[in-house]
């Protein structure tokens, strides 16, 4: 059973989807869905330890055929750090979602939306494992696929889902399409798909000009599925008016596989020493992101609407996971996949906070969290931890990666960098100090409706707090992995930490 | 063929695969009509499935069907499956847009781009 | 449609055909050109001519909606559950070799069974795509553009917003 994990991995969540579509009570296609995403998080968790134990990279070959011929799954210790980060919140997600879709969501759609649900876990936790290019672009389009369904799935409390699901889908395609173009491009020149034969191939062709356009082309497709500013203008009405569970589940997990998989094709097929790569790639990435950072920060702090101000959030902290990337070093890289996996954890909770008072007060804005702290104490405060993890305060998981971000770009001498990262991670505190302000300074205003909270409410929020404040004050191992998962692409001996 | 033209007449394929990407990613871009975005979303994808399937050409070669005898030369199958996949993923995305395209007329009255712009400006007005 | 008789009747003639063609590409692909993608589109295809001569209610009597979920899930199911076998053969996902005696028709059976669910599915999918929105076409009536000028040059018109408020 062991050598089965890695397909088990994708299939579980992959199979569990069309019986989901086939059931027809609520409750039995949640439990199905439930207990799906729990063994799908436990199997993550056992492949996490037993690639961390052994050191070594899992290769499961499907149909028994070889590696350049056939498709292999591949766990090394990238990929089985992000994993547990997807099928984990798509698990805590699944937790919440009970009562989010029970509240949002027509009775007869929740076995149809349980199995898109399924599918958008099967699709990111197949990209993550895949080691072929072409099968990354078909994961990549079953979880894109399902996800515009799963936005669309707002419209029935708020229309303005509809739109914000067509602009996802035409700038999700381009950008799968890009992709595709990149690969195409790629398997002229070396007659493979298979990432590392890849890898192994291209350097005889590295000075062509179609190398250099594939990486364009793969690159700028992946930037528009990440969101990178100025490329993220399908995120924020995606995630505004999404079911709010759904809001959860993409805002922690869909961008970030995109940035893994950004990171496995730049860094583990074209190769830091690619001509072009470090000066061109990482300091367009290295720009972009910073600019996104403070673009995201300063519109998250005049936006009203939480859902709105969190996906800005959200724009500022993928510009921080891409200045992680543009660094172009092995630090730069673990604090990369050290925001990935943190920033998975604070999102999730704050959204999933948020969309409970989101189904109970219909939306979330700063009118209805006027004096709330009160009303909903337990709530608030993961809403309060959530946003100090945003900002980077210490003994939250928060800062350990902004400390290694600002690291990294210190290793490389890039100081003015790593003043404006500090600047931009510190402007974050407005908008939380706001949601302070109205919250618990704030009276709560005459004939506002009532807000309630019980254990089942927040308790899939406190977990995610729980994690984020554990790996915080506990950080060691996970900074271990991250680093572990950034010498797969850069090795240890290049900008050591 | 002279040696000049070698560059333009031995790719045409390229530059007729670039010409349709164009055509069609301009018709994303410029055009505010849903529909019609979907189908430039699909000329666009269509001149992908035309780059893959114009690589998989062999000179000479025949379909890749066995045919018993050594000497022959066949087209390469690969590029064929990958589009086989990338058509059936082109289908299920105009049928996706489609869907939200009719959702959106049901609900909007309307699948013009700037239509909808203006109505979702006058909701979000008074909200904030 | 239905009173045109030469329609009508070439109709008759060709959709058995047509399911006929759609078996063959089917059965035929690990042999020929053809397999489940096809063969899926060509099934349907009949399907969707029916409905277009006989109208769609008879369409959907001949096919009823439930169809549509069951076949799209029982195609995915049977790929999955055909590479879910070879595992349970203590091979990895999807080995056909184990699936018979020799490799050669395990292989055989394996392809075989794997392009029914996907023809299965493609069926069901194109099937449920004409209906889905053919069904929703008749039923509303699509406003015209100047229409939803006017409404946007109307001062808060929109029925759904004063319910909202």
């Amino acid at each position: 059973m062991m050598q089965h994990l890695p397909i088990l991995q994708v299939l579980l969540p992959l199979l569990a989807a069309p019986f989901a579509a086939l059931l027809r009570g609520r409750e039995l296609a949640w439990g199905l869905t439930f207990l799906t995403t729990g063994a799908a998080f436990l199997i993550s968790i056992a492949l996490f330890l037993e690639q961390r134990a052994l050191g070594t990279t899992l290769v499961y070959e499907l149909g028994n055929w070889a590696a350049p011929i056939g498709i292999v799954y591949v766990i090394d210790a990238a990929s089985a750090l992000v994993l547990p980060v997807i099928s984990g919140i798509g698990f805590i997600a699944t937790l919440a979602a009970r009562q989010l879709v029970a509240a949002e969501i027509d009775r007869r759609d929740h076995g149809l939306f349980y199995a898109a649900w399924l599918l958008t876990i099967a699709g990111m936790l197949g990209q993550v494992t895949t080691g072929d290019a072409f099968n990354i672009f078909v994961f990549l389009e079953i979880s894109s696929l399902s996800a515009y369904a799963l936005v669309a799935m707002g419209s029935g409390r708020d229309r303005r889902a509809l739109p914000a699901a067509f602009n996802y889908l035409i700038l999700g395609t381009v950008g799968a399409t890009f992709y595709v173009i990149g690969i195409g491009l790629l398997y002229m020149l070396t007659g493979t798909l298979n990432l590392a034969d890849l890898a192994e191939r291209l350097p005889q062709v590295e000075e062509t000009r179609a190398a250099f356009t594939a990486m364009a082309f793969i690159a700028l497709g992946l930037f528009l599925k990440m969101a990178l500013f100025p490329l993220h203008f399908w995120l924020v009405p995606a995630y505004a008016h999404a079911p709010s569970a759904v809001t959860a589940l993409m805002a922690s997990t869909a961008t970030k596989v995109s940035v893994y998989v950004l990171i496995r094709l730049i860094f583990g097929v074209f190769g830091i020493e690619f001509p072009g790569l470090v000066d061109g790639v990482g300091l367009l990435v290295l720009t972009l992101g910073i600019a996104g950072a403070f673009v995201g920060t300063l519109a998250a702090i005049v936006e009203t609407d939480l859902k709105k101000l969190f996906a800005q959030s959200s724009i500022a902290q993928l510009g921080y996971m891409a200045i992680g990337i543009g660094a172009m070093s092995a630090t730069g890289l673990a604090a990369a996949f050290l925001h990935l996996f943190n920033h998975a954890l604070m999102k999730g909770a704050l959204f999933l906070a948020i969309g409970m008072i989101a189904a109970q007060a219909g939306r979330a804005t700063m009118g209805t969290l006027q004096g709330a702290g009160k009303q909903i104490p337990i709530t608030m405060t993961a809403i309060l931890f959530g946003g100090l993890a945003l900002i980077g305060v210490p003994l939250t998981a928060g800062f350990i990666s902004k400390v290694y971000l600002i690291r990294a770009l210190l290793e490389q001498d890039f100081w003015l960098l790593a003043g404006l990262t500090f600047v931009s991670s510190a402007l974050a505190l407005a908008y939380v100090w706001k949601i302070i302000e109205a919250a618990w300074l704030r009276p709560r205003p005459e004939g506002a409706p009532e807000l309630s909270e019980t254990p089942s409410q927040y308790m899939p929020a406190w977990i995610m707090v729980i994690a984020t404040l554990g790996f915080g004050i506990y950080a060691t191992p996970l900074v271990d992995a991250a680093f572990a998962a950034a010498h797969v692409f850069i090795p240890a001996t290049v900008g050591a930490p | 063929m002279s040696a000049w033209m070698d560059p333009i007449l031995g790719q045409w394929n390229y530059y007729l695969v670039i010409a349709l990407m164009m055509i069609g990613f301009y018709a994303v871009i410029a055009r505010g009509n849903m529909v019609k975005k979907i189908v430039g979303l699909n000329i666009f994808q269509t001149s992908v499935f035309m780059l893959y399937i114009s690589m998989g050409k062999v000179a000479n070669g025949t379909a890749p069907i066995l045919t018993g005898e050594p000497s022959t030369v066949y087209s390469n199958p690969l590029p064929h499956v990958l589009i086989l996949t990338a058509i059936v993923v082109g289908v299920s995305t105009t049928a996706v847009g489609y869907a939200l395209i009719i959702r959106i007329q049901e609900s909007f009255g309307s699948i013009e781009d700037d239509d909808i712009i203006a109505m979702l400006d006058d909701e979000e007005a008074p909200a904030s | 449609m239905q009173d045109d008789v030469v329609i009508r009747v070439v109709a008759k003639v060709m959709i058995p055909a047509v399911m006929l063609f759609a078996l063959y590409v089917q059965f035929h692909g690990d042999y020929g050109p053809g397999g489940g993608f096809q063969a899926g589109v060509i099934f349907a295809s009949a399907f969707v001519l029916n409905a277009v001569v006989f109208g769609l209610n008879k369409g959907r009597h001949v096919w009823p909606a439930h169809y549509n979920l069951m076949g799209i899930c029982g195609g995915v199911l049977i790929y999955g559950f055909t590479g879910v076998a070879g595992m349970a053969f203590g091979e990895n996902f999807l080995s056909f070799n184990v699936l018979a005696d020799d490799p050669i028709a395990g292989q055989h059976l394996g392809i075989l069974l794997v392009e029914f669910g996907v023809g299965l599915t493609v069926a069901a999918v194109m099937v449920m795509l004409f209906f889905t929105f053919a069904g929703r076409l008749s039923h509303n009536r699509l406003l015209s553009k100047s229409d939803a000028h006017e409404r946007r040059l109307a001062p808060k018109s929109s029925p759904s917003k004063e319910v909202t408020k």
